[in-house]
């Protein structure tokens, strides 16, 4: 009763999706700042996040929404490590360029 | 009618996502990403996951953004001290990604055919739903992510403890 109110074909998602995770690719190759390739990293994880909405909704199947419960859990406990990693980088070096921290390459 | 929300969100999505990595100022890129979070927010609603978009608001701009606001705010960072990268690098930058996304979707074009549909069921994403798979199938995971969450916590207050005792002597 409620199959017509689907706004675009499953192909469409896709695309999007892609795009979103190309987009953040994009972002952790090409910035420095390592808070931004953060939250392009974010990015990513909402772009698959959105890909298995869609595919759940498509294929009539919950399990995809509650993976994406899974993926936000991880994703909140990754943010909160991640930053205190940071603060920590932050406090030992004065920057968080990611350039400054080529010490394993000398 | 939802046709039209679908693209407009998309396009915005999209945009709001190129202005996280175009803008110089790191407090831009988090307003930015937080109205990307509420497109897709959108997006979910728009595929009748409301509870979804409910947690997905929460979580990301609730938590993890004031998170990310809090840290720049408190290391000072919110100006623009980047040196920009040289001109090799960008280049191989807009090279890799756009390769990937040529590769993506030449790939999704050609298993378009593949992909099986069933008659899709817009009734999943309501919150009984999907609280009778999460507590029966994966009841397991789901207790497994508390005890992450513990020793997420624990991590973090560690990493931000250890650099006191380090710098005393």
């Amino acid at each position: 009763m409620h199959q017509t109110l689907l706004a675009a074909p499953l192909s469409h998602y896709i695309f999007l999706s892609t795009l979103l995770f190309c987009i953040g690719v994009f972002g952790v190759l090409f910035r420095r700042n390592a808070i931004i390739i953060f939250m392009c990293i974010e990015l990513m994880l909402n772009a698959v996040n959105l890909l298995l909405a869609a595919f759940s909704v498509h294929h009539g199947d919950s399990q995809g929404q509650v993976f994406v419960f899974f993926i936000m859990a991880v994703a909140a406990a990754e943010v909160a490590v991640g930053l205190a990693i940071l603060s920590m980088i932050y406090r030992n070096t004065g920057s968080v360029n990611i350039e400054t921290l080529s010490n394993l390459k000398h | 009618m939802t046709h039209y929300f679908f693209y407009f969100l998309s396009f915005l999505a999209v945009l709001f996502a190129a202005l996280v990595v175009r803008s110089k100022n790191p407090v831009h890129s988090v307003l930015y990403l937080v109205l990307t979070f509420f497109a897709i927010a959108g997006h979910y609603v728009l595929l009748n996951a409301q509870f979804l978009a409910a947690v997905h608001i929460i979580v990301y701009a609730g938590a993890i953004m004031v998170l990310f606001l809090y840290l720049l705010m408190m290391m000072n960072l919110n100006k623009d001290s980047e040196p920009r990268k040289p001109w090799q690098l960008q280049l191989a930058a807009v090279l890799a990604s756009g390769l990937l996304l040529l590769v993506f979707s030449a790939s999704v074009k050609q298993a378009e055919g593949l992909i099986s549909t069933k008659p899709a069921d817009n009734t999943i994403g309501l919150l009984d739903n999907l609280g009778k798979t999460l507590f029966n199938e994966f009841m397991l995971p789901f207790e497994v992510s508390s005890i992450l969450f513990l020793i997420a916590m624990i991590g973090a207050v560690m990493l931000g403890k250890k650099e006191e005792t380090s710098s005393k002597p």
